[in-house]
């Protein structure tokens, strides 16, 4: 895939190519969650992956982490972290690389730490595992570590349980974590959805002082287009395992091709609109999504679908392909925008 | 009815909801009171919207369930309609609850699991014995689905068989079953995808036209509760800290506190996130067993000053009309006579212990105790 990283540096410090996932039961017929996703990520670059509910986005995360079960789960393609091969690598050499060099934020911070452990025992033993400190040196990392992500007084924090903090405190507990070997690679799985705005507002404002200060490699995945809009360079739209739109994150709220893109766009309520400025939803749900080998999964929600949409009508599955500079389409009857009347190619050729 | 047009449908006075938190293995001993809603008056015109926006244990859950007697209320009056609620006894109360439905957070957690669509929509009407026996019921039923936009082969089928924005149909068709008078939405929408937002939102403002129905909508997304409100007021720690009409409050937001809930709320747009104004709090929501004094907010408040606040409580003032307001220093504030402080210095200067409490149960000997209490860094 043509994915180059938009960061100043030059190698990417993450490229998953053609990665897909296939969950199998017995008796079932298999599930594939992840369906061929290629992306690229550069130093202090951030990456958003976006969609909804069962589109495959934390799966993709887990799959990169290595995090899988091995049974009945069969994860195909590559994924290199600064060149090296993840996929197929053994649990001792995935041990030694999670912690260190890529880290992982989830979603809901209390069921993600021990609740029978104090925190500072959580927070040191990254630095034990991976920094060869010893006990006391690694006590007083930890307190600068939460020193650093906003947790107030945090000595006594250290000997504090999980649930006497709250969820944004655990939140940055779990950041600080994540942090305390300054890894390669972040990828924070919807980090801000089970707290309230304004701590969400502290945790974003926290994640984009570490990309500029650190120079780490941001994976953001959410459900969330503001959360996008603020913080992610590049963003992946993802639909029913696949990716759908990739484009700067100006493209892609000022001119959405993906009639799913435009859809989500113009179904979101927002604060600088007026009251009764009507939301146009999209048609159906998430589970009216059709396999990708039949056709184009969003076609039974689509208003621009046509017959070629179906896989029996073009032949060939609808294909992942350049639209413009920095942009990716995986359409056949994308949105037009009045501003450039000819396509997006044609404004990308008069810049 | 007889009420003149001019009063509102709901009026709510001096609404207070304490929880008592006990302790004792032998003998219940009261040893506190977690102060969920501190004294409300709010009124709801017939037919308008009024949006209830907080952050969670602000108390506007609560607030929803008191109006419903959900909660027993601990102090103050609810009138709909002109009667009391909060004073009503057993059949009166049952009587009344037939005007006023709830639609619930958690579309699949509040229907019935074992029971199928046609029976969770008969049984509010035949509790009521409304409908007009099992003919008339059967017709109004399938008249329930075509409003909200579910196919008569619904009627079948059990909860786990529907999608989330399905089941959210499936609440608010039981909701209108009886054809209330109040609807209170409580976060109708938030545990629903975005394209299926959309979606319910539309289907409350139909129905709201097509019935003539009057919205208590209790919400933490700002802008849903824009999208949908002609009312808006914004609770903190268990009180009213500023009431108006939607797009004045979303144009100009008076309390400091709405000023920074609406500046943490993302937008969907890179050129307004690059611009706008960020205003970041500091800490946690303070316990509300253990509020702080005078101004709640004082606490985390950038525009804090040395006097009034910490230890005069304001009081919700008409600064315009139709726009209330509890902070000593609104007009100062508007005018920008005053400047904020950043989220570090409020932490500096309040000391930052000032502890969390989300929903979750605290130690109560730490309520007790008063560790909520800020303390000196040093």
């Amino acid at each position: 895939m043509s994915s180059v990283p938009g960061g100043p540096a030059g190698a990417p410090v993450l490229e998953v190519d053609d990665l897909a996932v296939t969950f199998a039961r017995r008796g079932e017929q298999a599930t594939r969650a992840v369906d061929g996703v290629s992306f690229a990520v550069g130093a202090s670059e951030t990456v958003g992956l976006v969609g909804e509910s069962g589109c495959g986005k934390s799966v993709t995360s887990l799959a990169i982490m290595g995090l899988l079960p091995r049974r009945g789960v069969t994860v195909s393609g590559s994924v290199r972290l600064e060149g090296q091969e993840l996929i197929g690598a053994s649990d001792s050499r995935l041990r030694t690389l999670r912690g260190a060099h890529m880290a992982m934020v989830f979603q809901d911070p209390l069921s993600s730490l021990n609740p029978t452990v104090q925190i500072g025992t959580q927070v040191t033993e990254v630095l034990l595992e991976h920094r060869d400190m010893s006990k006391s040196e690694a006590a007083t990392e930890a307190a600068d570590l939460l020193d650093r992500v906003g947790i107030p007084d945090p000595s006594r924090r250290l000997k504090e349980y999980p649930h006497q903090l709250s969820g944004g405190m655990r939140q940055r507990a779990l950041i600080a974590m994540a942090l305390a070997c300054s890894p390669r690679l972040l990828i924070a799985d919807e980090p801000t959805t089970a707290l309230d705005v304004t701590i969400q507002a502290q945790i974003l404002e926290l994640l984009r002082e570490l990309v500029v200060d650190t120079g780490t490699a941001l994976v953001m995945i959410t459900h969330d287009l503001g959360v996008v809009a603020g913080l992610c360079d590049r963003v992946h739209v993802m639909y029913s395992g696949k990716i759908i739109e990739t484009a700067d994150r100006h493209e892609l709220f000022a001119r959405p091709r993906q009639p799913y893109t435009g859809g989500l766009l113009a179904s979101v309520p927002r604060l600088d609109a007026g009251r009764g400025t009507p939301l146009t939803p999209i048609r159906g749900s998430a589970r009216d999504a059709i396999p990708w080998a039949e056709g184009c999964a969003f076609a039974p929600r689509c208003d621009n679908a046509q017959d070629d949409c179906l896989t029996e009508v073009s032949g060939s599955v609808v294909p992942l392909e350049y639209d413009g500079p920095g942009r990716e389409l995986r359409c056949r009857h994308p949105l037009e925008h009045p501003p450039a009347p000819s396509g997006a190619t044609a404004a990308g050729a008069a810049r | 009815m007889t009420t003149p047009a001019a009063e509102p449908l709901l009026r709510v006075q001096g609404l207070k909801v304490h929880f008592p938190i006990k302790k004792g293995v032998f003998f219940d001993r009261t040893v506190g009171h977690v102060r969920a809603v501190d004294g409300v008056d709010l009124a709801i015109e017939r037919g308008s919207t009024y949006g209830l926006v907080g952050e969670s244990g602000c108390g506007k859950s609560t607030l929803g369930r008191a109006i419903l007697r959900l909660v027993e209320p601990t102090a103050g009056e609810v009138l709909f309609d002109g009667t009391d609620v909060a004073s009503l006894e057993r059949e009166p109360l049952r009587q009344m609850r037939q005007r006023m439905q709830m639609v619930f957070q958690d579309p699949l957690g509040s229907l019935d699991p074992r029971q199928n669509v046609e029976s969770l929509l008969a049984e509010p009407l035949r509790a009521h014995g409304l409908g007009g026996g099992t003919k008339g019921i059967a017709d109004k039923i399938r008249g329930l689905l075509d409003a909200v936009g579910l196919p008569s082969a619904a009627l079948r089928r059990y909860p786990h068989e529907f999608s989330g924005g399905q089941r959210q149909r499936i609440g608010i068709a039981r909701a209108i079953a009886l054809e209330p008078d109040l609807l209170i939405a409580d976060e109708p929408v938030s545990a629903l995808d975005v394209s299926v937002q959309a979606q319910v939102l539309n289907l409350l403002e139909e129905l709201q036209e097509r019935l003539q129905l009057t919205y208590l909508v209790i919400a933490h997304d700002l802008a849903v509760v824009r999208h949908i409100s002609d009312v808006v007021g914004v609770m903190y720690l268990g009180s009213l800290v500023e009431q108006a009409p939607a797009d004045a409050l979303y144009e100009q937001p008076l309390h400091p506190y709405t000023r920074a809930l609406m500046s943490a709320v993302p937008v969907p747009d890179p050129v307004v996130e690059e611009t706008r104004e960020r205003i970041l709090l500091a800490g946690d929501l303070p316990s509300p067993a253990n509020p702080p004094s005078g101004c709640r907010f004082h606490t985390r408040c950038p525009w804090r000053q040395e006097t009034r606040c910490d230890d005069e409580v304001p009081v919700l003032r008409e600064l315009a009309p139709g726009r209330l307001v509890s902070c000593h220093w609104a007009e100062e504030i508007r005018d920008g006579v005053l400047h904020p402080k950043s989220a570090e210095e409020v932490a500096a200067v309040m000391g930052v212990s000032v502890r969390a409490t989300g929903a979750e149960a605290q130690e109560t000997d730490a309520l007790v105790q008063g560790v909520d209490q800020p303390v000196e860094r040093t």
